[in-house]
């Protein structure tokens, strides 16, 4: 009489090796990331038309913006933190989507490996580099026509 | 409840046939098929075949025929031909269809008609492709009711409100004509493919299913639900009209409010 054995799929022996899915790691990350997309855009929508307008729309518009405004802007708690807001949502929404494509547009391994360290480079740069501008902004350079600095 | 997408008016003119059982008008195409046998020749390449066919014909009589009257060789599935055994998926004119539910009058007759294997899954000949990969992630998803408690001495009774639920997606015939238009799955066969989620719908959203958790948590693998980019190239495709993308959107919500 025919023992039981355990169920095992059938023909799955000669799979085509490409479309073994490799067991992925537990974890939300993936579903963390698409709430992330979601939630950012909503704030960025505000935060980037909030720049836009009083950058340019609001005063003098586009001709009163020069260096000085700039400064005047960050000596500003509130748009030290805008900015901040906004350079951190931006980099991470924008590096999120590009990881996505990277997933989907490359077909080897080796090449997503690569692509992504080169991005996530580029992020840390530019995140850390932006960061340290906002908060370590001075706006006395030498011959600074402003008058806080005389 | 249809919610099968118009068909486009026809192209030909099919002149009125007044009263009694007149005739069948004919036209001729031209059947560009996708060929490949690995044993001849490792490059796929298109072969012309130039047809008269009727007007009430469908692109599977047309396949027919020339196996039948031009080439023997020429390999595709086809079981019930009506639209329910899903074995006659292929890309026809670029569009992922059934060839028995495609008349050729619909199609611009003008031009060759395009017929191909489905994209993304290993072409074995001609038309036929190895569905391995795809059954092997639809069998991942637990496509059968896993319940739990006291095995009832009746029927398991449901309320006609529960069975609407997930009434859409139990029209899925495993034809992948979704998982097979989809670009995430074109890129490397990792991700689950819409036809799986599509079917583990069908048993989440079940009132009498219990392992509705199990298979959330399949899906919120790095190749899940999260993998789709709402494309709605599946919707399109599907020869069902399955809203497919709506229920993957559904699937990726659940597995949401299940994590909070």
């Amino acid at each position: 009489m025919a023992t039981t054995t355990e169920f095992v799929p059938p023909r799955s022996g000669r799979i085509d090796k490409k479309y073994n899915r490799v067991p992925g790691k537990k974890g939300n990350f993936e579903m963390v990331a698409w709430l992330f997309m979601r939630i950012s855009g909503l704030f960025l929508v505000v935060l980037i038309f909030g720049h836009l307008i009083t950058n340019l729309l609001v005063g003098d518009g586009i001709n009163g913006l020069d260096f000085g405004f700039v400064a005047g802007k960050w000596a500003d708690p509130l748009w030290q933190f805008w900015d901040l807001a906004m350079l951190w949502l931006a980099m991470l929404h924008g590096t999120n989507g590009v990881r996505t494509i990277i997933n989907d547009y490359a077909d080897k391994d080796r090449t997503r490996f690569w692509l992504k360290m080169v991005l996530y480079f580029a992020t840390v740069v530019i995140v850390v580099l932006g960061t340290l501008v906002i908060f370590t902004f001075d706006p006395c350079i030498p011959g600074s026509p402003l008058e806080v600095c005389n | 409840m249809s919610t099968e997408a118009v068909e486009p008016a026809s192209k030909i003119d099919l002149a009125a046939v007044g009263g009694g059982g007149g005739e069948i008008p004919q036209f001729d195409i031209t059947l560009r098929v996708r060929r490949y046998n690995p044993e001849v020749s490792e490059e796929a390449e298109w072969e012309d075949f130039t047809l008269t066919m009727f007007g009430t014909d469908r692109v599977l009589d047309a396949l027919h025929k020339v196996k039948w009257e031009h080439d023997g060789s020429l390999s595709f599935r086809r079981s019930c031909a009506h639209g329910i055994c899903g074995s006659d998926a292929m890309r026809i004119n670029g569009r992922n269809r059934l060839a028995c539910k495609t008349l050729l009058k619909d199609l611009d007759t003008s031009k060759p008609i395009t017929v191909e294997a489905i994209k993304g899954l290993p072409v074995e000949k001609d038309l036929i492709v190895d569905m391995e990969p795809f059954f092997q992630s639809y069998r991942e998803i637990m496509p059968f009711l896993v319940s739990k408690g006291h095995e009832p001495s009746g029927e398991r009774y449901q309320s006609p409100e529960d069975r609407e639920r997930y009434d859409d997606t139990t029209k899925c015939i495993l034809c992948a004509a979704c998982t097979s238009s989809c670009p995430v799955f074109w890129t490397d066969g990792q991700y689950f493919g819409p036809a799986a989620i599509v079917n583990a719908h069908r048993f989440i959203f079940d009132s009498r299913d219990d392992a509705g958790d199990m298979r959330l948590e399949i899906l919120n693998d790095k190749e899940g639900v999260w993998r789709c980019r709402t494309t709605f190239n599946c919707t399109e495709a599907c020869p069902r009209g399955i809203q497919v993308t709506k229920a993957i959107a559904e699937v990726k919500q659940a597995v949401l409010a299940r994590s909070m």
